[in-house]
């Protein structure tokens, strides 16, 4: 058994067995992190590398460790300027790289596309940890375990995504992923946060938050990113709060059977509250945890595969 | 032999001495027993086909291109004459640099005709130095790469440029909705790359046909891509407001499912649009509403061009594959008639910016475009002429090509030039 690429670029047409197969590894590998001793020697030997190109502390950690877990030896590159600006060109950093034996590479990068073209230009197995507004395959998979591990199944579950859909790369990663293991997949936000054509993808759009809590077994919540430019799309992060945000009021009135995540990192009081940021309804540090997992499975099956 | 100029569509020889046409038909062996004799049965014979916006980079980044590899681009590709653009470093803004480039052009075969920067630097500011820039051989302005920023100065560029009967060429994107790196639709959506909505290109047209109905001057859209500034044109048209478009063969040819691979190569501005924003620029094409077809040839090195998509600098070569694709994309789809082609490649680029076009008529000088309509070949960019290859092209079969070119008493044929 095996994956049927030898990279993880996106969720986009990976077949509902690779995801399954990611899953059920990553279940052996959250087991293993229960243990005193929290190493196994699967990648003893492997060379992985960590090309962060964009600042991301918790993905990069939690690689990091699904890499030190499974014995691989791991290297750390991470910039936040640019290579246009840096002179020396993408492809050459990454080339000065490959010069170095290495067997995998993780990549982050602000220009979605930047996996696909690492496979034309290295040898390497490549492993997406978000590019631009695309795809972030590893936290796709993390909140499909996430929600499998708490409801037992992810056929036929109703799952809203919430928030600035229109720039998140998680968003699209939920969307594929869960789509094909049988979820059913809305969207809600502002109007200014629903990417264009949406729909076309088999998705349902609200603009209402409470149709979202009363109509959905699981809400993804997103990030609301300041830095991507929110100011222009949403009046004020008090607005957002008031009529998107995600609080226990809410929940009780509406639905109290319903499972919340969120990738991280959370601005309380903007799009959940506190409240419900350490609550009941939430598996927002199981996501952490289970993160581990899914990227020790994702580079195990990677790097034994032949 | 065709040009719809002239009615001519006739089947004939023709006798061309020191660069003059001799004499067309009734050949006798003697007129021709000490001249060289090509024989082009059943090919087309134009008068020279004219790209009214290419990049040639010089002066600033000869590694690129320069005045002479681009020439030579435009002879491969069936031109005889080409209107470059001014962002070059320094940008085209004075009379020095027009100077220069003529200079640089004087002894090709290909006349190269340029466009000056509209406002000093193409910084959208103070008009640039249009009477002096006129006189030295510019025969339009425009500042592309961006739009003429503020409607004010449009309104002042466009006032002053009636002086000279020139147009003033836009790059019509509003820069504020501009900041992406491909066209906002579906495909955009599962890519996650920052997109440029067609509105972003609706807005420009619509206020630059108003300002050339309010100013009474000439406006020329550069490189039109989307459905909604297409029919702006038409009805400016019809209301007899003075403007005038292009369209380039990849806006015709390709459309934003192709950015799906990240090649660079299909990153362009304006961006590739959608099937029905294509289908919308042939019909304008058909029904005259675009006027010509402009490569806007943008020659980049290798290092820029292959880089992640969103630093990628943007465009494409176009000279050397315009001719196959606009033959094999309209032509041969039954869009346009070859008369309609010669139009669009050689008729109405020349009237646009008030250059005289060849005829082909005894006494004339010589300036032809010589090609095959069915000629089956497959772009090889090794091949090109350019200095660059950042072609999207690479590999494509195309139906038709030029054979040879003929101007100022040199022939560029067989992949070489000849004096005539």
């Amino acid at each position: 058994m095996s994956l049927s690429s030898r990279h993880l670029l996106g969720l986009n047409g990976v077949p509902g067995e690779d995801i399954q197969m990611i899953l059920d590894t990553a279940t052996t590998f959250r087991e293993v992190l229960e243990r005193p001793i929290k190493k196994v020697p699967t990648l003893q030997g492997k060379t992985i590398v960590n090309l962060f190109y964009e600042n991301s502390t918790r993905t990069r950690i939690s690689f990091e460790l699904a890499q030190k877990r499974l014995s691989a030896d791991t290297i750390n590159f991470s910039t936040s300027t640019s290579s246009t600006k840096k002179g020396e060109t993408f492809k050459d950093t990454v080339r000065n790289i490959e010069a170095m034996k290495v067997d995998m590479i993780v990549v982050r990068h602000q220009s979605a596309g930047v996996p696909q073209y690492l496979t034309r230009i290295s040898k390497a197995n490549i492993i997406n940890a978000g590019d631009g507004l695309h795809e972030h395959p590893t936290q796709g998979l993390l909140d499909m375990y996430s929600i499998r591990e708490r409801l037992g199944r992810l056929e036929g579950l109703k799952v809203c995504i919430v928030g600035d859909v229109a720039h998140s790369r998680v968003a699209l990663s939920n969307i594929y992923g869960l789509k094909t293991m049988g979820a059913e997949v809305s969207v809600c936000g502002p109007s200014t946060m629903i990417p264009y054509g949406i729909e076309s993808l088999g998705i349902k759009v609200t603009h209402s938050i409470d149709e979202a809590i009363s109509g959905n077994d699981v809400l993804n919540v997103l990030r609301i990113q300041l830095e991507r430019n929110a100011g222009i799309r949403i009046p004020s992060l008090r607005e957002y709060h008031q009529y998107f945000g995600i609080t226990t009021e809410r929940i009780e009135k509406l639905n109290k059977d319903i499972l919340i995540l969120h990738p991280g990192p959370i601005n309380r009081g903007v799009e959940i509250s506190s409240e419900v940021a350490d609550g009941p309804y939430q598996v927002i540090l199981d996501q952490v945890t289970n993160g581990v997992a899914i990227r020790m499975a994702v580079l195990y099956l990677l790097g034994t595969m032949h | 032999m065709l040009n719809p100029a002239q009615d001519l569509d006739q089947k004939n020889d023709l006798l061309i001495e020191n660069g003059i046409i001799k004499k067309i038909g009734g050949l006798k062996e003697e007129d021709f027993k000490s001249s060289r004799v090509f024989e082009f049965d059943g090919k087309i014979c134009a008068p020279g086909f004219f790209d009214m916006h290419v990049h040639l980079r010089e002066p600033g980044r000869e590694d690129e291109e320069t005045v002479e590899t681009g020439s030579n681009a435009a002879a491969a590709g069936g031109f005889t004459g080409v209107a470059c653009m001014p962002n070059t470093n320094p940008d085209i803004d004075s009379a020095e640099i027009v100077r220069f480039i003529k200079e640089k052009s004087k002894n090709h075969l290909v006349d190269v005709f340029p466009v000056a920067a509209a406002t000093l630097g193409r910084k959208g500011e103070a008009l640039s130095p249009m009477f002096e820039l006129v006189e030295s051989g510019a025969v339009a302005f425009s500042d592309d790469g961006t739009l003429i920023k503020t409607a004010a100065v449009l309104r002042s560029v466009m006032e002053y440029t009636k002086m000279f009967n020139t147009p003033v060429i836009e790059h019509c994107e509003d820069e504020s909705m501009a900041d992406g790196a491909m066209n906002e639709g579906l495909i955009s959506t599962t890519l996650g790359l920052p997109a440029i909505p067609n509105v972003a290109e609706d807005l420009v047209v619509a206020r630059d046909i108003m300002m050339a109905e309010f100013t009474g001057a000439k406006i020329h859209i550069a490189h039109i891509s989307t459905k909604g500034a297409v029919e702006l044109v038409r009805q400016a048209k019809k209301k007899g407001i003075r403007v005038t478009a292009e369209v380039t063969p990849h806006h015709f040819s390709l459309t934003d499912d192709n950015v799906k691979t990240f090649d660079t190569n299909y990153k362009m501005s304006p961006p590739l649009r959608t099937r029905a924003d294509v289908d919308a620029v042939i019909k304008g094409l058909k029904d005259g509403t675009i006027d010509c077809i402009a490569s806007d040839h943008a020659p980049h090195s290798i290092e820029e061009k292959e880089m992640e998509f969103i630093y990628a600098p943007n465009g494409i070569l176009g000279l050397e594959t315009t001719l196959g694709l606009a033959l094999s994309e309209l032509v041969h789809k039954k869009h346009l008639t070859l008369s309609q082609l010669v139009e669009k490649l050689s008729i109405n680029p020349r009237k646009i910016l008030n250059i005289p076009l060849p005829l082909i008529k005894e006494g004339e000088t010589a300036e032809l475009t010589l090609f095959d309509r069915d000629l089956i070949w497959t772009v090889d960019i090794s091949k090109f002429k350019s200095k660059s290859r950042n072609s999207p092209f690479d590999k494509r079969l195309l139906t038709g090509k030029s054979l040879a070119v003929i101007n100022k008493r040199k022939m560029f044929v067989e992949g070489g030039f000849i004096e005539i």
